[in-house]
């Protein structure tokens, strides 16, 4: 009958030498995790608990199901099939060794006999080959293929790092193949062909016969064996140790809203200073990073500018929790620059397979430069305005509804009627003179929709979505309160905003006051229902062919994809995606503050980029946007690269106008 | 006291400023008011030959050598004595790095009031001043006696001017000692630079340009027209042009055929600097903008979006 | 080295001035208060000088509307101490207001005061000079820069044209800022309401103005629109022919 004997050819003292290896290899396992562990204990504390089944349904979707990783399909075939083959593989070995050594020996009693022994064998004998497969497309990825986000760390030794692990894992497959072949070749079981892998390397050493057969198991067997504790015990030290940092930061990931930043760190100044200031999520964070540089290739910043690349942050950040002569973290570990070159759009969050949050770090990073009232000219000028007058251009607060000038009806004042719903404009919207055609077009929309609405005036100040973001919190928070005290004092079922900024920050980080929650709409979604509602009917079919650009506060923050679309349909037009959409949106460039800030040399400006990717689609004329920030990013970016011929930027409310 | 009118002569290095000449033009003005004379105040060392063209009635010369530079002690010393001996019916001071350090410290000492930034006097003897960044005339009666400081603009630097050189009188200096303040050296002007002084043209550029890399399109537009890029103090101050490129009251003053002032509100202390150009184009999005009060042709389009277009033109018109 | 920065605020010229119907006063039911933007550089420079050299800076400012917030922020800044001059300040005009900053002024005993160079309401004179006089001391304007020198300062003076003096002053003396050396930096609000819990803005209350040597107004006018400038209408497109065909009439082009 077949039967494991899983220390077949193994003398007695090699088998006790390999259980004293074991025992050594635990300690120092042990103690690197442990070292690990109470890194992250330096950490400022943060709570994640909570919504326990919802986090493990997370973990079997993507540590075991690998959800994310496949979203790209080559490194993410690649990573599954070395993940499926190692985990197969090690829980194998696992188990012929507690079979032979814990319940045969003590017990008398085996599992791995019989059929099962031989399903067992083929199992891992094929699945072997996965790993194989997997570490194939890996070398080949990284030393032939060689793309661009697996190039040029800043921390030199990583290269060496990730050679590492191929080389080890390589190193495991090949001897354990060679292991079994060798020892079916001298005792050329029955059930060998059940082997085939193994069976095959053992038809090659036929020929060499016994004892030398034997001699080569009992060497090959050691080495296979060193290795297997060589990574075992250099898991806590190498990139290895990802295997236990994902699945923790995927397990305590945050659920809150994506659009609910943490409030900042006041201990010690605003923000952080020093790495002891994160948070220990954020130090798991950038313990998860395995470079893999998918956040790279959907950043904004890097791709206009390769100033910033999370990749490169999550690696600086990590290599400086280890520094023995810590450096300055800012300045010296990271680049003022590279803090202030994010838009905080959100990307690398969402491909991130370790899902890291790095916006949150960086957020967290620039508060500090603000404390120390380090940034550009600009921006000071933006903030010092927001302090001063509520608004981004400087201009005074009676001057905010000057657009509303001449309109007929007037357009209600909220703070003096109830009104069903309060329109909160936002600075752009307002001031910027080439927007207020669309923002008086809008307001021509809902009143011949017969929508009971109506603004603040004066007294709207700007939402602090960006503030926050650019890490000014104080002024976050004052800008908050502000709004907050006038809000509370209207009467209205809810907001309604064409900015997708204000939407979130209104949505996810006002507190709820006296009136109790109220819901905030983006327009997009107010017209949506208003069509579903079949309050809202079109008396033309436009038949254009369009385009749509999802704003990142829209969609990544808040997963508003299909009301835009609908209503874009619900017009007659033919919607044409970009290759980039919906959740793999490229941003214009402009959100996190950065439209407050002086613009560095730049390759290509993101906002050029998207038009350019608009332009390669075939007959498509008219681009729409959401976001009144867009619409002058990329009317300005249709210009910059002459296709003023080729595509016209729209707002969505031109084509509801329209059609109406 | 007396019914002249006394204008203290601002000179730096050999040079007078035209902020005097413009003052004796003021200075004749008040005089028919009180009826008395133009008295021209020159104080320096060796500087007789800085009274030839003065359009004053008589001068008064104090020849010292601590007066060889302007210091703001020395001077207030002279001029101090000077207005208490003479009793004049009111002095007048440039609005300008000189007149600012006299006229007030001499008014606390002196106690006779002090009237700022007057732009132009009436034959009726009141000041017109210009206050809040150019948005506010201000008109009063000007006290008796009354010292007073005037920025440029009201009078034209040629009607202070004249072929004849004026009988100048020689006053001797008080005892200049224990001076406080003392000049040690002066830094020139960059030089390596162009001189946007002499240009034809200029395009200029001020707040509104947002930042430095929007330079770029005042250098495309300047560089299509075959003129240099000048700019207002907030654009000098960030460092985006080299001082050299400072259009204003401590800047350069500049008189080209045309001023394309791109972004710039118009401040007092910037028109100091242009506001004798021939032609004044001034584009701004604020349609209160005070620069529309002394351009010729404006407009509030966005220069942002009048750019890209004009610089196309300007190509192809030549 | 004790430094003095006696500041003022002034309309902000951001918001629509008006004139009342008196003529003589701006109408205050929308009138906005600022800081002197040249003062905020004197207080800038002020602090910089105390982070080269060390020393105390005292920061002044007469009561109104927003100066409680302003002297917080310079306290967020470095400044050390926070005198607020208490009372009546609406008619007051430089003259006074130099007369009630000298009387404080000369307790602090401060070895240099610095303050804005002018302030564009400024219509009896400047406050700098004035407080100069009233104190017995040597003033210098326009000075964007400062080098300590034991008991003197070096100042670059500006003039017309680009040309700077280094100007070597005694000290106690006023110096007149026309710009700092660096543009003044921002503050965080957290770091404010934090000084605001700690700093203490010391009240000086100054029951009688005196401004005499002042100059009284008999009208306030908004210049004429007669002056303004023909104004060029359309589209980008048509402005720019228009300008093109200027340039080309003025021989520029």
């Amino acid at each position: 009958m077949p039967i494991r004997e899983t220390f077949w050819n193994i003398p007695h003292w090699a088998e006790i030498a390999q259980y004293i290896a074991a025992l050594v290899t635990a300690i120092i396992f042990i103690a690197g995790i442990t070292r690990r562990v109470l890194r992250w204990r330096k950490g400022r504390p943060e709570k994640r608990s909570g919504h326990f089944w919802k986090r493990i349904g997370a973990l079997i979707t993507q540590v075991f199901g690998q959800q994310r990783t496949l979203d790209e399909k080559f490194p993410g075939i690649m990573h599954f099939s070395i993940f499926w083959g190692m985990l197969v593989l090690a829980a194998g070995t696992a188990l012929a060794t507690i079979d032979w050594d814990v319940t045969h020996l003590f017990f008398g009693f085996q599992i791995l006999k019989g059929g099962v022994y031989i399903a067992f064998e083929l199992m891992l004998d094929v699945l072997g080959l996965l790993v194989v497969l997997g570490l194939g497309m890996a070398i080949y990825r990284r030393y032939i293929a060689r793309p661009a986000r697996l190039q040029n760390f800043p921390v030199k030794k990583l290269a060496g790092d990730d050679t590492y692990v191929l080389v080890m894992l390589a190193f495991i497959t090949l001897s354990g193949y060679l292991t079994e072949g060798l020892r079916l070749a001298v005792t050329q079981p029955d059930w060998a062909p059940w082997s085939p892998v193994g069976n095959a390397i053992a038809a090659l050493f036929l020929s060499l016969g016994d004892p030398t057969n034997q001699t080569l198991h009992l060497i090959i067997w050691g080495m296979h064996i060193a290795t297997a504790f060589g990574v075992l015990i250099s898991l806590p030290f190498t990139k290895l140790f990802h295997i236990f940092s994902v699945p923790l930061n995927i397990y305590f990931r945050s659920l809150e809203p994506a659009g609910a930043l943490r409030a900042a760190n006041m201990d010690g100044g605003m923000g952080v200073k020093e790495w002891t200031q994160f948070t220990w999520k954020q130090l798991l964070d950038f313990e998860s990073c395995t470079r893999c540089g998918r956040c790279q290739d959907v950043c904004p910043a890097y791709a206009s500018a390769q100033v910033l690349s999370p990749r490169n942050m999550m690696v600086k950040l990590d290599d400086h929790l280890w520094e023995k002569k810590p450096r300055a973290l800012h300045g010296e570990v990271v680049s003022v620059d590279e803090l202030w070159a994010c838009t905080t759009c959100r990307a690398c969050v969402q491909v991130c397979p370790a899902f890291i949050d790095h916006v949150t770090t960086f957020v967290d990073l620039r508060r500090h430069l603000v404390d120390q009232g380090k940034m550009d000219q600009m921006l000071q000028d933006a903030l010092s305005n927001l302090g001063r007058y509520g608004n981004s251009f400087g201009q005074s607060d009676r001057m905010r509804a000057k657009w509303t000038m001449g309109l007929q009806p007037p357009v209600k004042d909220a703070r003096r009627e109830q009104v069903e719903y309060l329109w909160f404009v936002g600075d752009y919207a307002s001031y910027n003179a080439t927007l207020t055609d669309v923002t008086r077009k809008t307001a021509e929309v809902f009143h011949k929709l017969g929508l009971n609405f109506g603004i603040l005036y004066e007294s709207e100040r700007n939402s602090g979505n960006d503030v926050r973001r650019v890490g000014e919190e104080g002024l976050f928070e004052m800008l908050v309160d502000k709004n907050s005290q006038v809000l509370s004092k209207c009467k209205f079922q809810a907001i309604v905003t064409t900015d997708p900024h204000s939407y979130n920050t209104l949505k996810n980080e006002y507190p709820a006051n006296g009136n109790g929650r109220y819901p905030v709409l983006h327009y997009s979604e107010l017209l949506d229902q208003l069509i579903a509602a079949g309050k809202l009917k079109f008396s033309k079919k436009l038949g254009y062919k369009v385009t749509y650009h999802d704003p990142c506060y829209l969609g990544r923050y808040n997963g508003v994809y299909d009301a835009p679309r609908r209503v874009i349909e619900a017009t007659g037009c033919e919607l044409v995606e970009m290759p980039r959409h919906r959740e793999r949106g490229f941003c214009c460039g402009a959100g996190g503050g950065r439209i407050w800030m002086e613009e560095k040399e730049v390759k290509e400006r993101p906002s050029e980029s998207r038009i350019r990717e608009a332009v390669a689609l075939e007959g498509v004329q008219t681009f729409i946007v959401a976001c009144p920030k867009d619409l002058t990013m990329f009317r300005d970016a249709v210009k910059t690269t002459g296709n003023e011929q080729r595509l016209e930027v729209k707002d969505l409310i031109d084509l509801v106008a329209e059609a109406l | 006291m007396s019914q002249d009118i006394f204008v203290v002569i601002e000179h730096l290095r050999g040079q007078v400023a035209d902020v005097s000449y413009a003052m004796l033009a003021g200075a004749r003005q008040l005089s028919k008011a009180s009826g008395g004379e133009v008295v021209a105040v020159l104080l320096g060392h060796n500087a007789q030959g800085l009274a030839s063209n003065l359009a004053a009635d008589r001068v008064l010369y104090v020849d010292h050598p601590a007066l060889a530079e302007f210091t703001s002690d020395a001077y207030q010393i002279v001029l101090a004595g000077l207005i208490q001996e003479h009793a004049p019916r009111a002095v007048l001071f440039g609005h300008s790095s000189i007149g600012m350090d006299l006229a007030s410290s001499l008014s606390a000492r002196l106690g006779i009031p002090v009237v700022n930034s007057c732009r132009t006097f009436t034959d009726d003897g009141k000041f017109v001043s210009q206050i809040c960044g150019g948005k506010i005339m201000a008109e009063g009666n000007l006290p008796s006696p009354a010292l007073a400081t005037m920025i440029p603009g009201g009078y034209k630097a040629e009607e202070g001017q004249s072929a004849q050189t004026p009988p100048l009188t020689a006053v001797s200096a008080p005892a200049l000692d224990n001076l406080r303040v003392a000049v040690k050296q002066y830094i020139e002007p960059d030089t390596s630079d162009v001189d946007i002084s002499k240009e034809k043209m200029l395009v200029s550029i001020g707040r509104g340009i947002q930042n430095k890399d929007n330079i770029e399109l005042a250098n495309e537009l300047a560089d299509a027209l075959g003129c240099a890029v000048s700019a207002s103090r907030p654009v000098v101050d960030q460092g985006w042009l080299p001082t050299t490129r400072l259009v204003g009251k401590s800047g350069k003053h500049v008189k080209p055929k045309i001023y394309l002032a791109l972004g710039i509100s118009g401040a007092p202390e910037h028109v100091e600097g242009m506001g004798e150009s021939e032609v004044i184009v001034a584009v701004n999005t604020d349609p209160n903008a005070p620069i529309f009060n002394i351009a010729k042709y404006g407009t509030t389009i966005d220069m942002f979006d009048l750019l890209p277009v004009l610089i196309e033109k300007v190509k192809q018109a030549k | 080295m004790k430094i003095a920065v006696p500041i003022k605020f002034v309309p902000d010229l951001v918001e629509e001035l008006t004139i009342d119907p008196s003529g003589t006063a701006l109408d205050t039911t929308w009138l906005r208060l600022i800081i002197n933007e040249l003062d905020d550089h004197a207080v800038e420079q002020a602090i910089l000088l105390k982070e080269r050299s060390g020393g105390e800076v005292t920061v002044l400012s007469a009561e109104a509307d927003g100066v409680d917030d302003f002297l917080f922020t310079a306290a967020a800044k470095g400044a050390d101490r926070l005198i607020k001059l208490t009372g009546d300040f609406s008619a007051a005009d430089n003259h006074a207001l130099g007369r009630a900053f000298a009387d404080v002024i000369k307790e602090l005993q401060p070895d240099l005061i610095l303050t804005g160079v002018q302030a564009h309401n400024d219509l009896d004179g400047s406050v700098g000079p004035l407080l100069a006089e009233y104190l017995g001391l040597p003033y210098v304007g326009y000075v964007a820069g400062i080098a300590l020198d034991g008991n003197k300062v070096v100042a670059r003076k500006e003039y017309a044209g680009g040309l700077v003096a280094e100007v070597e002053v005694k000290l106690p003396a006023v110096l007149g800022i026309q710009a700092a050396e660096q543009p003044p930096r921002y503050v965080a609000y957290s770091k404010i309401r934090q000084v605001m819990g700690t700093a203490k803005i010391e009240e000086r209350p100054v029951s009688n103005l005196e401004s005499s040597g002042g100059v009284v107004v008999g009208r306030l006018f908004q210049p004429e629109v007669a002056e303004r400038a023909t104004m060029l209408e359309g589209s980008p497109e048509d402005v720019a022919d228009k300008l093109v065909g200027l340039f080309k009439e003025l021989g520029t082009l």
